[in-house]
């Protein structure tokens, strides 16, 4: 199994993703950096990394979506190659028109950090085929512009085609219906803003995202 | 040649940082304010020969995120 983890100046979950995807996986995990236009050949698995890439100017991902290697990116999607995006990831993906809708400014104002109750709702995924439907698992956010936003008929597509993999089991940041994380109409790309790659192993005070980097083995093998 | 651009939110979409200015205002006793809503301004030095329609384009591959925010073109001599 091959994988890339995206970097891009400002990217600070990049090397935490690298550990999960190579920990959990076994991949052989390149690091590729955002002014590359091609991807390294045979890739399994794409992730889009959380951070600040370039420090959030104009909106969340916006400059970051129309970055060179972004381009290969939409390329490999479409090709149906899985593709990850975690928190600024998230936003980069809906920048990039990859995913639906817009991430905004958290209802609160202020910046969320700690770990939330999360419902899976979709466990037929390739992302999620390790969970169970209705489990409630615990997943740290960290984040500023997490409120997700769609106009209503984007997001009665969304539920009505099972395509929200996550819903928020308490409330964070204001997100339309509680959406925390969404599939794209293919089900290879996954955008979410809970971080999975930080509880990976009891020593981070859980284990609850790792079961998405595990079904991604037996989805990919 | 200056262009400037007005991005703002959409009808129907919460600003929840034009909520937190409403209240800071109301804060220092400013009363009668019924809405107030953020926007972002952009300036952009170019040559005469850049068309409108190159600046809407500008706003719809880069500047505005249609899904959520509206745009204004304001083109001076």
């Amino acid at each position: 199994m091959r994988a890339a983890v995206i970097q891009f100046p400002g990217s600070n979950c990049d090397r935490d993703m690298a550990v999960a995807i190579r920990e959990v996986t076994g991949a052989d995990t390149s690091m590729v950096w955002h002014r590359e236009t091609e991807l390294p050949a045979g890739l399994d698995l794409i992730a889009v990394p959380g951070g600040f890439s370039y420090g959030d100017y104009l909106r969340s991902g916006a400059m970051a979506a129309r970055s060179p290697v972004m381009q290969a990116v939409v390329a490999a999607a479409g090709r149906g190659v899985p593709v990850l995006g975690v928190c600024n990831g998230f936003q980069i993906l809906t920048e990039a028109g990859l995913l639906p809708g817009a991430l905004m400014r958290n209802a609160g104002i202020r910046f969320v950090c700690r770990e939330v109750k999360l419902t899976v709702e979709n466990s037929q995924s390739m992302f999620t085929s390790r969970y169970l439907a209705g489990e409630e698992i615990i997943i740290p956010v960290a984040h500023h512009d997490g409120n997700y936003f769609a106009d209503e008929a984007t997001l009665d597509r969304l539920e009505g085609e099972g395509r929200v993999a996550f819903r928020y089991a308490e409330e964070v940041n204001g997100s339309a219906r509680n959406i925390a994380g969404i599939l794209n109409d293919a089900g290879n790309v996954l955008g979410m803003m809970p971080h999975p790659e930080r509880m990976i192993e009891a020593v981070q005070g859980g284990s609850d995202g790792r079961r998405l980097f595990e079904g991604l083995i037996r989805e990919i093998a | 040649m200056k262009t400037r651009i007005f991005v703002t939110l959409k009808n129907g979409v919460l600003d929840p940082q034009g909520k937190a200015i409403h209240h800071a205002l109301e804060g220092l006793g400013f009363q009668g304010i019924s809405d107030v809503r953020a926007g972002r301004l952009i300036e952009i030095e170019h040559e005469p020969g850049i068309t409108t329609a190159q600046l809407e384009d500008m706003c719809r591959k880069l500047l505005a995120n249609m899904v959520i925010e509206n745009f204004e073109i304001e083109q001076k001599g």
